[in-house]
């Protein structure tokens, strides 16, 4: 048996001094001691980035991994919606226990109330920050900050740059970690990836990395390691993650002793174009915000081919405004995601795969007229019709959900260390602040805190509390030969099977897997009929899998069997967590707990906790501890959109 | 959707194996490419079908697939991400070809640009522009508060405009001087127009510049081919900017 024992680490005192107590608290390192010690970076996106660029300006040596060409084009760029922070600059009402509360009713009651609190306090930090760094952010007329209301929320405090949010929050982080790397404090390492954790005696020492270029494998060791590797969704081979988006290296944490907490928890985004055909290999998100003048409907009769002008007002069904009068179109995104999928498996979907519902901005048009809508809007129906070619100002936009942002990732404490000493994690690979579900324009606001705010007092009470100022473990330690030889083996193996099926033909049948049984709608049968078909899918692969070419030089198809061979152990961990997890809370969906009216169920006497996972062995069982969440200060109550 | 047609294509790639290796012009065929698919996905279809033949796939960059990490590249029918206006090679969809095309796909050429295999090229030389100066030099920490700053809506806007550049190099690629003063003159004029970091002005767009002609990009002769291939309409009036930007500084500096 194992000895991990769950400690949160959660500081005592009042809900809104825990954070200030604990900053007096934690020890510190002299700032001419912090050039002793190096911090490995793996990842560059919002928390990686951020984190790099605070660290190295603090004085620690920065080594920071990127798999891509560059730090600037992690997949935080991506988000286009915007950045959430209780400023209350439009004097609606907010404030920090505000945005505290809406955070954790929205995920569900299944998020750590302390860390939840300190993400609300420090957001209006990073408004600040960024505005200083430069992102230009939406401006009125009067030269201050823009503000709008997303994701259902009741007040405006999203702040945003155009539909580009993500975009430009990365640039001013990479733009900070650019500043440090001219100042040879932090050492950018591009196209490589990590493949290994290296932990001696109990402690993380450093990792091993291969070289996408030169397929070379490199020792690198340090102090800490910081993982902000993102998240997990492309296990379902379609997501509107990137396609390099990968969970190998928070799984090579896993399997070095780190829990996994809450893998089951994703965010199946409702507003996406529809898949079209079998050789699709990513899906696009269109931004929420379109809901706020988009009508969701389908045909009120199954099998309905006409086009959707030739539907009658009558003939239609306004799903999502009848069931829940009071949200409408602006339910949370589970809620509206699992209509759409009740409609299509009803036989009203649209489109001529029949995988789709309408979102149509008639109404819209006609009230306020196509210029203000093409001003709201106008780059986000470009981009739709620039993939389907289809005009929404004419034609109702087709939307489905699809897999965006997942939840769960490495257990974390208060300090963002997982239960191995040492090794960190950041931004979306870590599980803590969003529960079961994560509303709209909070992941940035999550990447940034924990990068800018959050890892650069506690990784300095690490280095101190821990006496690493003499404790250091070089390179040549024989666990890092050991941890370098066992990587080099994996690869070699996987180069050596010499199979009849390409990665991606596993990949997308694991993906195909996922999305019926571990997707929206999750049963008993199905998820054990799921763990049942991956396990046998996975030793297919082992035996099957045909990866050409060799180990030196670019060979993109051994990066990716590298990476499909972990999803295929993640994915049986999902469903297994899945499986265990006998309530219906925010993304997570069990048939077998919904209310009368067919809407998730939590049941809060058996599983209000997160459910952290422990490595035992590959093909093994893994072992479940709890950490029971308690709620000192907000009443757990059932949502309600009605 | 129900559009849906498939196209046979003739395609003529450049492979190269490696940067010390010569490279040449392959010709493959594809059939059953659907009007839907992004060209990207063509080449997956390509990518898979070589791997079931048992030969190296074609290596080409590419990452979120809808158009802002700027990872995509590829000349195509030498034009810089193709032929659509305003679009990334991850945006463009195989409906705007015809069947029976061929269609030419060639990486970025720069001197400063090394080819690493086939389509993938090493664009590292643009991080080193910006660590030259392309940042405000504040630390993280109690910033004052972001209303304290106030930015007209106008200038925010135009820094909005440059700041939209995705560093993808289509600038650099279909410039005959293989220039990157697009590129550069984005994040200079962003930063100019912004009240933020205006202490450090006139040394940031010396070291900026001065950066890329060490770097081996060519200078600009006005030919605009940087603004026509850029995917996101950065205008050229940022290299005028830019221009005036460096012209001042060096007069201030050296007095």
């Amino acid at each position: 048996m194992s000895n991990i024992k769950l400690d949160s680490k959660v500081p005592e005192g009042k809900l809104s001094e825990k954070w200030d107590n604990h900053k007096f608290k934690m020890k510190l390192v002299n700032p001419a001691n912090k050039r002793k010690f190096k911090v490995i970076i793996v990842g560059t996106g919002l928390a990686g980035g951020s984190a790099a660029a605070t660290l190295a300006e603090l004085g620690y040596n920065v080594e920071s991994f990127c798999i891509q060409d560059s730090p600037r084009r992690a997949h935080s760029i991506a988000a286009q919606g915007g950045v959430n922070a209780a400023k209350n600059y439009p004097n609606d009402g907010d404030s920090i226990w505000r945005l505290f509360y809406d955070t954790v009713k929205g995920g569900d009651y299944r998020s750590r109330e302390a860390n939840v609190y300190r993400l609300a306090q420090v957001a209006n930090n990073i408004i600040d920050q960024c505005a200083a760094q430069g992102v230009p952010f939406a401006r009125e007329y009067g030269g201050t900050l823009a503000n709008r209301s997303f994701g259902g929320a009741q007040v405006s405090r999203t702040f945003y740059a155009r539909g580009q949010t993500g975009q430009q929050l990365l640039l001013g982080a990479y733009s900070s970690m650019m500043k440090e790397v001219n100042k040879g404090k932090i050492n950018v390492h591009t196209r490589k990836e990590m493949v290994e954790l290296v932990v001696v005696e109990g402690k993380t020492r450093g990792i091993i990395t291969r070289d996408i270029v030169t397929g070379e494998f490199e020792k690198h060791a340090a102090d800490a390691v910081l993982l902000c590797t993102g998240g997990y969704g492309n296990v379902y081979f379609l997501s509107t993650n990137a396609m390099t988006s990968n969970g190998s290296a928070a799984w090579k944490a896993y399997k070095k002793g780190a829990c996994f907490a809450n893998p089951c928890f994703t965010q199946i985004h409702p507003t996406c174009i529809p898949v079209h055909g079998e050789n699709q290999s990513k899906l696009t998100l269109m931004s929420e915000s379109l809901r706020n003048d988009g009508r969701v409907w389908v045909p009120k009769k199954q099998g309905d081919t006409r086009k959707p002008s030739e539907i009658p007002e009558e003939e239609r069904d306004y799903y999502l405004e009848r069931k829940y009068p009071s949200f409408g179109n602006l339910v949370p995104r589970d809620v509206a995601s699992r209509n759409a999928k009740e409609a299509v498996d009803d036989g009203r979907g649209v489109g001529s795969t029949g995988v789709a519902v309408y979102l149509d901005f008639r109404d819209a048009i006609k009230r306020d007229g196509e210029q203000a809508i093409r001003e709201r809007y106008g780059n986000l129906f470009q981009m739709y019709e620039r993939i389907t070619d289809e005009d929404p100002y004419v034609v109702p936009m087709r939307i489905y959900p699809a897999v965006h942002y997942t939840m769960g990732g490495l257990w974390v404490d208060y300090n963002l260390q997982t239960t191995v000493p040492g090794c960190f994690a950041l931004g979306e690979a870590n599980f803590s602040d969003h529960g079961a579900n994560r509303l709209g324009a909070s992941a940035l606001m999550q990447g940034l805190a924990d990068g800018y705010f959050v890892i650069p007092y506690t990784l300095g009470n690490y280095f101190a509390s821990e006496g690493l100022m003499t404790d250091k473990v070089a390179d040549d330690h024989p666990e890092f030969e050991k941890a370098l030889t066992e990587s080099k083996e994996r690869f070699n193996k996987l180069l050596n099977i010499n199979g009849s099926r390409t990665v991606d033909s596993f990949h997308k049948e694991l993906g195909k897997i996922m999305w019926e049984y571990v997707g929206m709608s999750r049963n008993e049968a199905g998820l054990k009929t799921a763990i049942e078909k991956i396990a046998k899918l996975r030793s297919e692969f082992w035996k099957d899998v045909k990866v050409l070419g060799s180990e030196v030089g670019v060979n993109v198809e051994l990066e990716k069997a590298n990476r499909v061979a972990d999803f295929l152990e993640l994915g049986e961990l999902m469903a297994r967590d899945a499986l265990e997890r006998r309530e219906s809370c925010g993304g997570h969906f069990r048939e077998e707990s919904q209310t009368e009216e067919n809407e998730a169920k939590r049941d809060d006497e058996n599983f209000c906790h997160a459910a952290a996972w422990e490595y035992t062995g590959d093909n093994q069982v893994p072992n479940l501890h709890k950490e029971e969440l308690k709620y000192e200060n907000v009443e757990l109550t059932q949502r309600s959109y009605k | 959707m129900s559009n849906e047609k498939l196209l046979s294509l003739n395609l003529k790639i450049w492979r190269q194996t490696g940067n010390k290796e010569k490279g040449e012009m392959v010709d493959y065929r594809l059939e059953g490419v659907s009007t839907e698919a992004s060209f990207l996905e063509m080449l997956d279809q390509l990518n898979e079908e070589l791997v079931e033949k048992g030969q190296d796939p074609v290596a080409f960059d590419h990452d979120c697939r809808e158009g802002i990490c700027g990872m995509c590249s590829l000349m195509i029918n030498g034009q810089a991400h193709g032929p659509e206006k305003e679009t990334t090679t991850c945006q463009l969809h195989m409906r705007k070809f015809n069947d029976g095309d061929t269609i030419v796909i060639e990486p970025w050429r720069a001197k400063a640009f090394p080819v690493i295999k086939d389509l993938m090229v090493d664009r590292t030389a643009l991080d080193d522009i910006i660590a030259a100066g392309g940042y405000v030099n504040v630390n993280t920490g109690n910033a004052q508060d972001a209303n304290a700053i106030l930015v007209g809506k106008e200038n925010a806007d135009l820094a909005m405009d440059a700041a939209a550049c995705i560093g993808c190099a289509a600038c650099v690629a279909s410039c005959k001087n293989a220039s990157a003063m697009l590129f550069a003159s984005a994040k200079i004029s962003q930063l100019a127009l912004l009240p933020q970091g205006q202490v450090e002005r006139e040394q940031r767009v010396i070291n900026m510049v001065e950066k890329m002609d060490e770097l081996g990009f060519g200078n600009c002769t006005n030919e605009a081919e940087c603004e026509a291939s850029c995917p996101k309409g950065i205008d050229i009036s940022n290299i005028a900017r830019m221009n005036r930007e460096y012209l001042k500084a060096i007069v201030k500096t050296k007095n």
